[in-house]
């Protein structure tokens, strides 16, 4: 296999006396679609936060795109880097959180230039267009002046996902992206989604929707009390469960 | 106009299933003229209020010890209208100087280093402990303490010397001392303003690569701002009639000045008045200053901001005159408006 896009090895991350990463390995495949499924309090946003330094892990490494996130090797010590440098590393890397997050007080169309214009110091109109269609794409283009809060769940997380691909990012992270939206909303989002996945975006994606994993994902993860406990296919995961906790999990969200 | 609620329209509600009988029903409710409640304590109370607000203003009009004449010829004299400058100089200042400052200070609370931290928090509880009319007497005899002020190596030879009291005037003690006090409590509004931000905000910002001090000016500081803006009119309100403590340095801001011209010709109620009337005109109009600045702040905060009073008075007109030209047309209607 040629380097991965994600390698994560021997990652350990506790919260005060909590562990909530317990040794977690993981590799994922450039323009794959990895979905990681198990139930709450796993480690699964925690896992995906520790990819881009959100949370600094304890012990383990992760490297996305062949780069250590959070350190520099220098012979045989690591350093560790700056915030400004971190931050520079995370600008390949999307994130979509599961309360949106946008910038309520900026327009749709400055929460999607805002990355671009700061983080990459490019110019806005060369900035400005490309947000503008960013937001076509997820279908909201007549929406650039509205604020966050006069748009449905549905929408804002469409323009968070519009945000997050303004870098232009190698990776995007999805942490449960359809969990805080009515049961109607859900579509829309997962179409962009699916559309995402199918333009070879490397994307790994927490859910509880096991529908889209089987019709997306090129590979699922399970993961149970801080641990991947199975790695696979959709067909093997979902409807070969090696393990008896993958069995009942599935048997629950079925 | 009436006291009373809005009058009341029943909508007709009709659920399609509805019998032809609860349509009838229905359709005849619909027909029924609506006759507001009365609410006739509420006219008690307004006729009681009134009563006593005409007393009151009779009282004004017709008491000589009020002095009118006496308001009417310093209110706008020179000496007072410079008194008044100064004041809202020292206001100026000490509000820029000590926001200033107060931002350093609440940045140092909510630092990662322990020792920052420590010095904030230091900074805030010495200065809030210190009456301000102890820290203005404090540095109003600064002179006393420190004589020189060298500039050098620290404990070595100085390169440049300074003769405190040329350095610090009684004006210039004033406004450090206004604004280190006001740095205190400004650090605790930010701090508060910046602490109730949520913290997805943060995540996002640092997941997108936004640098560090972009981060605080354009995400964090806007936001914060919504409850930040309150409480620093609070402060600039209070820090611009707070400046009349300023008068134990014999400084010539507006109550001292007042004082100055009462002790001459014992004219003490109206040269009150004379202060009263510049502090309250003032600060009304920093009440309408904040009004529009926090408006300014609210943007995205809700669907759509409620109207100005400019532009409710507006459309109330419009109504009325709305209103006004149907009852030319037909003066029948009590529940059509």
């Amino acid at each position: 296999m040629s380097r991965p896009m994600v390698d994560l090895r021997g990652v350990y991350k506790s919260f005060g006396t909590l562990e909530v990463l317990r040794g977690v390995d993981l590799r994922v495949r450039t323009g794959e679609v990895t979905v990681v499924l198990g139930p709450s309090g796993s480690g699964k946003s925690t896992l995906l936060r520790s990819i881009n330094h959100l949370e600094k892990v304890d012990r383990g490494h992760v490297s996305v795109d062949g780069e250590l996130m959070g350190y520099r090797r220098v012979g045989d010590r690591l350093h560790e880097l700056k915030e400004r440098d971190i931050l520079r590393q995370r600008t390949h890397i999307g994130f979509v959180f599961q309360s949106f997050n946008l910038f309520p007080h900026l327009t749709v169309l400055d929460n999607v230039a805002e990355a671009p214009l700061s983080a990459q110091r490019r110019p806005r109109r060369e900035v400005y267009p490309v947000a503008r269609r960013l937001l076509d794409r997820v279908g909201l283009a007549d929406k650039a002046d509205a604020f966050p809060r006069q748009l449905s769940g549905g929408q804002q997380q469409r323009v968070a996902i519009a945000r997050a691909l303004a870098l232009d990012p190698k990776l995007v992270l999805f942490d449960e992206p359809t969990s805080a939206l009515d049961p109607e909303l859900v579509g829309e989002v997962l179409d962009v989604m699916r559309d995402l996945a199918r333009s070879g975006t490397t994307m790994i994606v927490v859910t509880h929707e096991v529908g889209f994993a089987r019709e997306v994902a090129d590979s699922v993860v399970f993961m149970d009390d801080g641990l991947v406990l199975e790695q696979g296919p959709p067909a093997q995961v979902l409807d070969a469960p090696r393990h008896e906790r993958t069995r009942a999990f599935l048997s629950k969200v079925l | 106009m009436s006291l009373s609620s809005e009058p009341v329209r029943l909508a007709a509600a009709d659920p399609p299933t509805a019998t032809p009988a609860a349509q009838d029903e229905s359709a005849e409710l619909a027909a029924l003229p609506v006759v507001p409640a009365r609410h006739p304590w509420r006219w008690v109370g307004v006729v009681v209020v009134l009563v006593l607000v005409a007393q009151f203003a009779h009282g004004l009009a017709t008491n000589p010890g009020w002095d009118w004449a006496t308001v009417g010829q310093y209110l706008t004299a020179d000496v007072i209208v410079h008194a008044v400058g100064v004041t809202i100089q020292l206001t100026v200042y000490g509000t820029v100087l000590g926001f200033a400052l107060g931002v350093v200070v609440a940045l140092m609370r909510l630092s990662r280093s322990s020792f920052l931290q420590t010095v904030g928090w230091t900074y805030v509880w010495a200065f809030r402990s210190i009456p301000l009319i102890v820290q203005l007497l404090f540095w109003f005899n600064i002179s006393y303490l420190y004589q020189r002020f060298d500039v050098g190596v620290p404990f070595g030879p100085a390169l440049l010397s300074f003769e405190t009291k040329d350095l610090v005037s009684p004006i210039g003690a004033a406004v450090l001392g206004l604004a280190l006090h006001q740095a205190a409590y400004a650090a605790e509004i930010v701090r508060s303003g910046i602490i109730a931000v949520d913290h997805g905000q943060l995540d996002a910002a640092a997941a997108l690569g936004i640098p560090k001090g972009r981060q605080f000016r354009r995400i964090v500081l806007p936001q914060a701002m919504r409850s930040i803006l309150p409480n620093a009119a609070n402060e600039v309100i209070s820090l611009f009639k707070g400046t009349s403590v300023v008068s134990v340095m014999a400084i010539g801001e507006l109550f001292y000045q007042v004082q100055v011209i009462y002790g001459r010709n014992t004219r003490v109620v109206a040269l009150l008045m004379v202060a009263t009337i510049w502090y309250v005109a003032l600060t009304t109009v920093l009440s309408v200053v904040q009004y529009y600045v926090e408006r300014h702040y609210a943007k995205g905060s809700a669907r759509s901001l409620p109207p100005t009073p400019l532009q409710r008075a507006r459309t109330r007109l419009r109504q009325l005159r709305a209103a006004a030209a149907r009852r030319d047309l037909s003066p029948v209607g009590e529940a059509s408006r």
